[in-house]
């Protein structure tokens, strides 16, 4: 990829923050660096296309230790759980055998798995000795009739978050607008009622977290053309340019789809997130507001209201337990002020969040919620956030996979926030489990008895 | 306080509770060249050898007096002397365990009697002790039927003598039904780690741990505590009681003798393996070894990991007494839920365990609580495996009888390391059985590609 593709895809005009420079750009410190590369991005971006096979070409490093990791889940084929690499071993390298391989390796996945698409992750030794994967892309495309689409997304490039916009960008290229969505079925038409095609972007369906939304929309006659992605399927990207609205859900690194879709399709866009009962809540009259449909903006409000209702009962006794907790959340982007809002509608005090991969806009709105004073904590650092824990007074550390052991160790209470947990946060039912999460933790009699001295140190003192 | 429900059924259906002659043998198994003799019909020892036959995958030393219809109704005295001299003669062991039966004691036998007239007309086979117990199984369970032999093995094997520390070295313990040979292996390591020896009564481990001896097949148990160890058990500096059941024992071992003795409900859990520690220091006079608080900072991480699967689960539980107390402290310890705790028979402690109620019962009281109170795994002997599948939750296997796993008597709870072992198991099956969100399918998929999909084809 030419350096002037990764200058395009950092530069966001729909970000309010883009005049400043850009994150993509820092530099990372070499020896004090933490989080995935370009690659890491792209791939958790794409592969929960469940009907598509995902091949990572390049040695065992990438996909070895990575394969199968994610916490997406599908509600039917799990083709994308199938790792498949073309493990490039040196004699391809210095023999130029990589191209030859990988057609090789697309058609063995073809054969074995009749995948509706391939996606070829390519990596950084074949971006650095130069296969041209495009063009064996684009053979093998033709060749078995089956879409074949490069994603050129070297490690070296950069961070997560440009692997996230290449993979949003490559598949605005190749895949949206190649198809156009199924009628809709009679069965599901009611009278009197217009169902609408709205897409969401950037939810992932971790641990299923989608499947507490979906029957809402559902109810409300919300056709999801494309969850992109989460228990998404190749022919649904397609047809995402139909959609008359969409949400971004999770990440800014794909607000450029978004943008592009109104762009060229005028399909209007509100970004929010599904944490929390506030943001839920919200987030379903962000369709009826852009949907302009007076009908469903009441029907909206009659489900918000049951749900609430149902949701406050439920939490009643777990809010009783949590009140005035104070967490910590050490999160990345959107999840920032998000898992922030969550907290807060639970009770709890949120002493201090992270800040490492947000935008000027996700600082804006954490002060939003936090106050002027919010304590932001940039520093990844893993001593440093401990250190912080400590100074905040908190009581829980909220906060990505990467951080739970040092936590633990540290004997503190810790939630995992990640993208590899198995436990849906998202809607109102997620709210239920997360602070049902956050109780079992807080409370858990095991924190007493790791912090205290054994017996025997206590005599001897 | 503890309530404790007693049962008001009829009928026992899918019992938890095992007959005291039992556990009878089963401390006599953990006796060194020894024999134990059931009096009573045949079928009781052929069920009881089965059954440990299965639980330990080892052939098992085990007799019968085979009362048959003539002796049990004009007396079967004849036949317990008959019995007792053609072990000795075919199998010359050191000791029998003559242990009394349903149907013996109902009969009324008079065993010391019968014992007086074996040794009157066998004096060849003198050397050879016999340790009678009482052990109807109209009473109690395992447990208490292996207390029982336990007290009268003391009685008849340890004698009394005045108070004299002559190896300031050795420890006794008295080791209660709910050890495991890989736990007894544990307790004996971690007692020789504070520069001690232990004469562990009875010694399972020694004997049913699963090994190979050159003379191959053996009649009579492959190992053991042995006479002259517990003829020495006088000599000890103290006696570590593990198990609340062997409460009376211990009281007749330390009237024996005098050596001071410390108690200890279970082994399981931070807790009572804190306690242990501690009095193996202060018994031994030296510092906790390294190695032991490191098995110790390891199950502090293992408690520190597993407590997000842990936290919370709901758990029932069924088993004798000693054990469900130590099974109910490590879910404290873990801030697990017990919503039901089924004990086979009433056992001294049960009503001071950290839970609302224990219920004295069967299977089917388990199962019952289990389904209505929405428990997420179940801890309880092999029987409970099609329990857990009708119900759709994981089984933890512990207890007796353990028959459809391999190595299910060498499995490890007590001390740092079992427990950590046991908590490892809890999460594993806990996660494996996670339910996650179910997927949610759109109506608006009808009569399109996705209403038919299937999973991936196999490769």
């Amino acid at each position: 990829m030419k350096a002037d593709d990764i200058q395009a895809l950092l530069n966001e005009p729909a970000c309010t923050h883009n005049a400043k420079s850009k994150s993509g750009c820092a530099r990372p410190r070499p020896g004090a660096t933490q989080g995935g590369c370009c690659f890491d991005g792209a791939r958790n971006a794409l592969l929960p296309i469940a009907d598509a096979a995902h091949i990572v070409h390049g040695p065992i490093g990438c996909a070895g230790s990575s394969w199968d990791n994610r916490g997406t889940r599908s509600s039917g084929t799990d083709l994308y759980r199938i790792g498949m690499t073309t493990d490039l071993s040196e004699m391809d390298v210095i023999m130029g055998h990589g191209e030859r391989r990988l057609f090789r390796a697309i058609r063995q996945a073809i054969e074995t798995y009749s995948p509706a698409a391939v996606f070829v992750y390519a990596t950084c030794v074949p971006a650095l000795h130069g296969d041209d994967y495009a063009a064996v892309s684009k053979e093998a495309s033709e060749r078995f009739g089956i879409p074949v689409i490069p994603v050129d997304a070297a490690g070296f490039y950069g961070n997560k978050n440009l692997g996230n916009r290449i993979a949003g960008d490559v598949v605005y290229k190749h895949v949206i607008g190649t198809r156009e969505p199924d009628p809709v079925p009679e069965a599901a038409r009611r009278p009197g009622i217009t169902p609408h095609d709205i897409n969401l972007i950037g939810e992932w369906n971790v641990g299923g977290e989608f499947w507490s939304i979906a029957p809402l929309l559902d109810e409300l006659s919300l056709r999801v053309l494309c969850c992109f992605t989460g228990d998404s399927r190749f022919r649904e990207v397609q047809t995402m340019h139909r959609a008359e609205a969409n949400m971004v859900v999770c990440s800014k690194a794909m607000l450029h789809v978004a943008r592009r879709l109104n762009e060229d399709w005028s399909v209007p866009y509100f970004e929010g997130s599904f944490y929390g009962i506030r943001d839920t809540s919200d987030a379903l009259r962000g369709f009826a507001a852009l949907l302009n449909d007076p009908d469903l903006a009441a029907r909206t409000e009659a489900v918000i209201a049951r749900e609430e209702a149902r949701v406050k009962l439920a939490l009643a006794p777990l809010r009783a337990r949590l009140a005035g907790k104070r967490a910590l959340v050490f999160t990345g982007g959107y999840k920032s002020w998000s898992i922030v809002s969550a907290m807060q509608d639970l009770g709890m005090v949120v002493v201090a969040t992270g800040t490492e991969k947000s935008t000027e806009e996700d600082k804006a709105r954490i002060r939003a919620l936090m106050g002027d004073d919010a304590e932001m904590i940039a520093d990844n650092d893993q001593h440093a956030l401990i250190d912080s824990f400590h100074r905040c007074r908190a009581d829980i550390l909220v906060a990505g996979d990467r951080y739970i052991y040092p936590t633990l160790k540290s004997r503190l209470p810790f939630l995992d926030i990640d993208h590899v947990r198995r436990i849906g946060y998202a809607g109102y039912d997620g709210m239920i489990e997360l602070a049902r999460n956050l109780d079992r933790s807080l409370a858990s009699p095991v924190w007493a008895q790791v912090r205290a001295p054994a017996p025997w140190a206590t005599d001897a003192a | 306080m503890t309530e404790i429900i007693l049962s008001n059924k009829a009928l026992a259906v899918n019992p938890l509770k095992i007959s005291q002659p039992v556990g009878a043998s089963l401390a006599f198994l953990g006796l060194a060249r020894t024999m134990p003799l059931e009096h009573g019909a045949r079928g009781c020892a052929s069920f009881n050898k089965l059954f440990f036959m299965r639980h330990f995958a080892e052939p098992i030393a085990l007799q019968t007096t085979a009362m048959d219809q003539v002796t049990t109704v004009i007396g079967a005295d004849d036949t317990v002397v008959e019995a007792l001299a053609t072990i000795c003669e075919l199998n010359a062991p050191e000791v029998i365990g003559l242990i009394t039966t349903g149907l013996s004691e109902t009969q009324g036998a008079d065993i010391p009697r019968t014992i007086r007239a074996f040794r009157a007309a066998y004096p060849s086979c003198e050397s050879v002790a016999v340790v009678p117990v009482n052990a109807t199984d109209a009473q109690g369970c395992l447990e208490s039927g292996f207390a029982l032999a336990v007290e009268a093995i003391i009685a008849s094997l340890v004698p009394p003598t005045p108070t004299k520390v002559k190896r300031p070295n050795q420890v006794n313990v008295l080791a209660g039904s709910m050890l495991t040979p890989g736990d007894i292996e544990a307790i004996r390591d971690w007692i020789e780690a504070f520069g001690l020896t232990a004469v562990i009564l009875p010694d399972i481990a020694d004997s049913l741990d699963g090994h190979m001896i050159d003379a191959g097949f053996s009649a009579l148990t492959y190992g053991g505590t042995t006479i002259e160890a517990i003829q020495a058990m006088g000599e000890s500096i103290a006696t570590l009681v593990i198990g609340r059941s062997l409460e009376r024992a211990a009281l007749l071992l330390r009237a024996r003798t005098g050596v001071p003795d410390h108690h200890f409900p279970g082994l399981i859990g931070l807790a009572a393996c804190d306690a242990f520690t501690l009095a193996l220091s202060k018994i031994s006079g030296r510092p906790v070894p390294p190695r032991i608080e490191r098995r110790r900072s390891q199950l502090q991480d293992a408690m520190v990991d597993c407590h997000f699967p842990l936290a919370g689960s709901r758990i029932a539980l069924a088993a004798d007494p000693d054990l469900l107390g130590g099974l109910v402290h490590l879910s404290a310890e873990m801030g697990m839920e017990v919503i039901t705790a089924i004990a086979s028979a009433k056992g001294r402690g049960l009503n001071t365990l950290p839970i609302g109620c224990v219920r004295i019962g069967d299977l089917e009281d388990l199962e019952r609580a289990a389904r209505d109170f929405n428990a997420d795994l179940i801890i309880t002997n092999s029987h409970g495996a099609p329990i857990a599948a009708r119900l759709g939750i994981p089984l933890l296997r512990a207890g007796f009888p353990l028959y459809d796993v391999h190595g299910g008597h060498a499995q490890t709870w007590v001390g740092y390391g079992g427990a950590r072992q046991t908590l490892f198991h809890l999460a594993n099956l806990l996660a494996a059985h996670h339910r996650e969100i179910a997927p949610h399918r759109s109506v608006f998929w009808q009569g399109t590609a996705r209403e038919q999909e299937t999973g991936v084809r196999p490769c």
